[in-house]
C-alpha cells in the first residue's frame, strides 16, 4: 500500500472518528434504542413532546423548564405533528408528557361522537377524565384557553353580515374554508359544523392548522373562512374577525398537561400544577406573540414568563 | 442579512444540534447502504439473469416517496414511531436502490481483457474481485456514492415532518413563523454539508485510484 | 386498518369526488409535465451550447451535484415564505431546480461522447457548425440525453408530492392527509400510486426513446457511452439512472 492509499484511508478514518466523537456526547440514536423500560436509560427522565405549531412548542418548553427547575431531567422532542401522530408517540413511550387542550382531547377520545352536555371548563374536564385510556392522565388545567375558531377578514364579515358561525349557514356553500387536513374528519371540524350549525362549505382546502398557509390564504382571499387559533398573533396583526360560537362546538379548550401515569410523581404534579395556576389566556397570547412576531426563541420567552411568575 | 446573524446568535444550540443529527442520519445510512450494495451489485453481475430484475426493483424502491417509508417502517420493524432508526433504515434502502445498479454497471464496465489477464496470473475469483475488478470499477461506483451521499443529505430534512429531521427542523420552524432566517441557514448548511461530502469522496477516489492520474498525465 | 384499504376502495377512485385519486393523479401529472418542460427548455439549449463548443464544461459537470444538494423542502419553504405565495409558482421553481441538473449534465455528456471522427467527417463534408450539431452530434447523443430526461422525470414524479405540503393537489395529498389523520391506508395508497406512476412513465419514455433514437446509433452509442472510465472519471456520468437506461434501451 503506497502513501496515496494510506491518505485515502486516513481521510475516511478521520471522518468516521470525528463523527463518533461528535455523536458520542449526544448520540441521537441512543435515545430510542433503549430496552422496553420505555423511554430512556434513566427511568426518571421525562421526555416532553409537542405538536407542530409554535404555541404547543412554547408550552412544552415552559413545562420542561418548570420541571428542570425542580431537578427533573428532561429530554425535548418537539414539533412532532398533529394530534393523531403525537398521541401515538405517547402510546409507545416515545414521549411522556405534552401540553393538550381539554375540549379537543375529549373530542378525540370520543372518536367523532358529539360530546354530550358539556361546555364549561369544569364539565369538559370531568368528561375528559372519564374518557382517558388507562396509562395516561391529565393534571390540573389552567385558566388559559386557546380555541379553534372560524375567522374571516373584516371585508368578508361586512359582505355577508357575519357575527357568529350560525350566520354562515345560508352562504357557506359559496365559500371556501381552509384548515389542517384533520379538520375534515374531526367532530370539531367539518362534521360538527354540519351537524350542529347546518353549515356546509362549498370547498375545503387542506392547508395547515391555523398556520401560515391558512393565514396567507385568508389574507389573499383564496379562502374566505380560516381555522385559526384564538391566541394566534395573526388575528390581531391582520384584524381578522373571530366568529362567535354560541353552540359551543369548539367547547372549552383549557391548556393542561397530558402525562403517562408511570412517569408521574408528586414533584412533577406539584410543579406542573403550580405552573397551570399561573397561566392565563392574556399572558399566553402575549408571550406567544413574542415568538411569532418578534421571532424570539421559545426557550428565552419561556424563561421570561417563568421568572416573571416566580416559577423558576 | 442582519436577521440571519440575529437568528444565528440566538439559536446556536438549536442549529448545532440539528446539524449534528443531520450528519449522523445522512452518513450512517450511506455507509450501511454501500456495504449492502456491494455484494448485491456483485450478485447482479455474477448471475446475469439477476441484472434486469435488480434494475427494476431498484427503480421501484427509489420512486417510493420517503415520507411514506418513514411512516411505514415502524409497522414493519416494530420500532417506535419517532425513532431515528426509521430514517436510517429508509435512507439505507434508498442508498442500496441507487447503488446496486451502479456497482453492477461499474463491475460490468471493467475491461474483460484485464480480468482475463488476472485469471491467467492465477488470481482466484474473490481476490480478483477485490484486487482487480473493484478498484477498476471504483470511479463508476464512487460516482454513485457521491450521488447517494447528496441525495441522503437532502432526504433527511423530510423527517422534519415527523420531528426527526436534522436541518429540516429549521425549515419547519421558519415556515411556521413565516421567518426566512432559519430556512436560509438550513439551506446553506445543507449545501455546505453536501459539498464537503462530495469533496471527501473525490479525494478518497483520487487516493485509491492513483493509476487514473498517471494515465491522464501521459 | 379496518374496512377496505384506501387504495382498493371504489369511492376513492370516483371521478365525481374532487379529492379522489384520479383528480390527484391528473394534478400530479400536470405538475410533473410542466416542471420537466420548463426545466428542459432551460437546460437543453445550455447543455447543447456547452457540449458543442466545449466551453464552460465546469458548469455542466458540477450542475448535477450542485442542484441535487439543494434540499427541495427547504427551497420550497423559502420560496413560499419569501413570495408569500399561495399558488403553484414556488412549487414550479423548486421542481424546475430538480429538473435542470440531470438534463444539463446528460446533454453535455452525450455530446462529449460523440465519436470525433464522425464530427470530423461531417465538417469535411462541408457542414456548418450548426448543421454538425443538429444533424450529427445530437442524434448520436440522443440516448444519453434521453437517459437524462428519464432521470429527471423519475425525480420529479417522486418529489412533486411536496406540492401537498403547501396546500396544493397532487398525489402528495394522500401522504400529507394520511399523516395528519394517522390513516396508514391512505399513505400506502399514495406511495403505491406514485411508485406505479413512476414505473409507467419510465416504460413509456423507454418506448419513445426506442422510436426516436436512430437505429444506426444504438449499436455504437451504447457500448461507447456506457460506463467508460474516462467519462465516469470526469464526473459527467453521476447518475446511475443514466448508466442503466443506456443499458436497457
Amino acid at each position: 500500500m503506497n502513501r496515496r492509499n494510506l491518505l485515502g484511508l486516513a481521510l475516511v478514518g478521520s471522518l468516521t472518528a470525528t463523527l463518533a466523537a461528535c455523536g458520542g456526547g449526544d448520540d441521537p440514536l441512543a435515545t430510542d434504542s433503549t430496552p422496553a423500560a420505555g423511554g430512556s436509560a434513566d427511568a426518571k427522565t421525562i421526555i416532553v413532546g409537542s405538536a407542530n405549531f409554535p404555541e404547543s412548542e412554547l408550552l412544552a418548553e415552559m413545562y420542561s423548564q418548570v420541571l428542570e427547575a425542580k431537578g427533573v431531567t428532561v429530554q425535548r422532542k418537539f414539533n412532532i405533528g398533529a394530534r393523531e401522530l403525537y398521541l401515538k408517540a405517547l402510546d409507545d413511550g416515545s414521549i411522556d408528557l405534552l401540553p393538550e387542550y381539554n375540549g379537543a382531547l375529549l373530542a378525540y377520545y370520543l372518536k367523532g361522537d358529539a360530546p354530550q352536555g358539556v361546555s364549561s371548563p369544569e364539565t369538559v374536564l370531568d368528561a375528559l377524565k372519564k374518557e382517558i385510556p388507562s396509562g395516561l392522565e391529565v393534571l390540573d388545567q389552567s385558566a388559559a384557553e386557546d380555541k379553534d375558531s372560524l375567522s374571516v377578514t373584516s371585508e368578508t364579515k361586512s359582505k355577508y353580515n357575519l357575527t357568529s358561525i350560525a350566520d354562515l349557514a345560508p352562504v357557506a356553500k359559496d365559500l371556501t374554508i381552509g384548515a389542517g387536513p384533520e379538520f375534515q374528519e374531526r367532530y370539531q371540524g367539518l362534521k360538527g359544523l354540519q351537524e350542529l350549525y347546518g353549515v356546509e362549505f362549498g370547498t375545503f382546502r387542506p392547508l395547515d392548522a391555523g398556520g401560515p398557509l391558512t393565514v396567507a390564504a385568508l389574507k389573499d382571499g383564496s379562502i374566505q373562512v380560516g381555522n385559526i387559533f384564538t391566541t394566534d398573533s395573526s388575528i390581531e396583526t391582520n384584524k381578522f374577525v373571530v366568529l362567535e360560537d354560541p353552540k359551543n362546538l369548539f367547547l372549552a379548550q383549557n391548556v393542561l398537561p397530558l402525562i403517562r401515569s408511570s412517569k408521574n410523581n408528586s414533584t412533577v404534579t406539584e410543579a406542573l400544577n403550580a405552573f397551570s395556576a399561573k397561566l392565563t389566556t392574556e399572558s399566553l397570547t402575549k408571550y406567544l406573540a413574542q415568538v411569532q412576531v418578534d421571532k424570539k426563541t421559545s426557550a428565552a420567552v419561556a424563561k421570561d414568563f417563568l421568572s416573571a411568575n416566580g416559577l423558576v | 442579512m442582519n436577521e440571519i446573524w440575529t437568528y444565528l446568535s440566538e439559536n446556536q444550540a438549536t442549529v448545532l444540534d440539528a446539524l449534528q443529527q443531520h450528519v449522523v442520519l445522512a452518513v450512517l445510512p450511506l455507509l450501511i447502504g454501500v456495504a449492502v450494495a456491494l455484494p448485491v451489485g456483485y450478485l447482479g453481475v455474477r448471475y446475469g439473469w439477476l441484472y434486469h430484475p435488480l434494475l427494476n426493483v431498484s427503480g421501484l424502491v427509489y420512486s417510493i416517496p420517503s415520507l411514506a417509508v418513514f411512516v411505514a417502517l415502524p409497522y414493519v420493524l416494530g420500532t417506535k414511531i419517532l425513532s431515528p432508526v426509521n430514517i436510517v433504515v429508509a435512507l439505507a434502502l434508498y442508498t442500496v436502490a441507487l447503488m446496486a445498479r451502479t456497482v453492477a454497471d461499474g463491475l460490468r464496465s471493467v475491461d474483460p481483457t484485464l480480468t482475463e489477464a488476472a485469471t491467467a496470473m492465477g488470481y482466484k475469483r474473490t481476490r480478483r474481485l477485490l484486487e482487480v475488478e473493484l478498484p477498476l470499477a471504483a470511479p463508476v461506483i464512487l460516482a454513485g456514492v457521491r450521488v447517494a451521499a447528496v441525495s441522503n443529505i437532502s432526504l433527511v430534512s423530510v423527517g422534519a415532518l415527523l420531528g426527526v429531521g436534522g436541518l429540516g427542523a429549521l425549515f419547519t420552524r421558519g415556515f411556521q413563523l413565516f421567518y426566512t432566517a432559519p430556512i436560509i441557514v438550513g439551506i446553506v448548511l445543507s449545501i455546505a454539508l453536501a459539498g464537503i461530502a462530495d469533496l471527501l469522496i473525490v479525494l478518497f477516489q483520487r487516493a485509491v485510484t492513483p493509476w487514473a492520474r498517471a494515465v491522464k498525465g501521459a | 386498518m379496518d374496512g377496505t384499504p384506501y387504495l382498493l376502495d371504489g369511492a376513492n377512485w370516483a371521478w365525481s369526488s374532487s379529492g379522489s385519486i384520479p383528480h390527484l393523479l391528473l394534478a400530479h401529472l400536470g405538475y410533473t409535465g410542466l416542471s420537466v418542460l420548463v426545466g428542459f427548455l432551460i437546460a437543453f439549449p445550455v447543455g447543447l451550447l456547452i457540449g458543442h463548443t466545449g466551453k464552460g464544461s465546469f458548469i455542466a459537470i458540477n450542475a448535477g451535484n450542485a442542484g441535487r444538494s439543494l434540499p427541495t423542502l427547504g427551497l420550497l419553504s423559502l420560496l413560499v415564505v419569501y413570495m408569500s405565495s399561495q399558488g403553484f409558482l414556488p412549487v414550479l421553481i423548486a421542481l424546475v431546480v430538480l429538473v435542470i441538473p440531470p438534463i444539463l449534465t446528460s446533454t453535455y455528456a452525450g455530446l462529449r461522447t460523440v465519436d470525433p471522427n464522425a464530427v470530423d467527417a461531417a465538417r469535411g463534408m462541408g457542414m456548418s457548425s450548426t448543421q454538425v450539431l443538429f444533424r450529427v452530434e445530437l442524434p448520436m447523443a440522443l440516448p444519453v440525453v434521453f437517459g437524462g430526461v428519464r432521470a429527471a422525470v423519475l425525480q420529479v414524479v417522486a418529489t412533486a408530492t411536496v406540492a401537498a405540503y403547501v396546500g396544493l393537489s397532487g398525489l402528495g395529498r394522500l401522504l400529507v392527509d394520511g399523516l395528519a389523520l394517522n390513516d396508514y391506508g391512505r399513505m400506502v395508497a399514495g406511495a403505491v400510486v406514485v411508485a406505479a406512476l413512476a414505473v409507467v412513465l419510465d416504460l413509456l419514455l423507454g418506448l419513445v426513446q426506442r422510436y426516436v433514437v436512430s437505429p444506426g446509433i444504438t449499436g455504437r452509442g451504447l457500448s461507447r457511452a456506457r460506463g467508460t472510465r474516462s467519462v465516469a472519471e470526469s464526473g459527467t456520468v453521476p447518475e446511475p439512472e443514466l448508466v442503466t437506461s443506456k443499458g436497457s434501451s
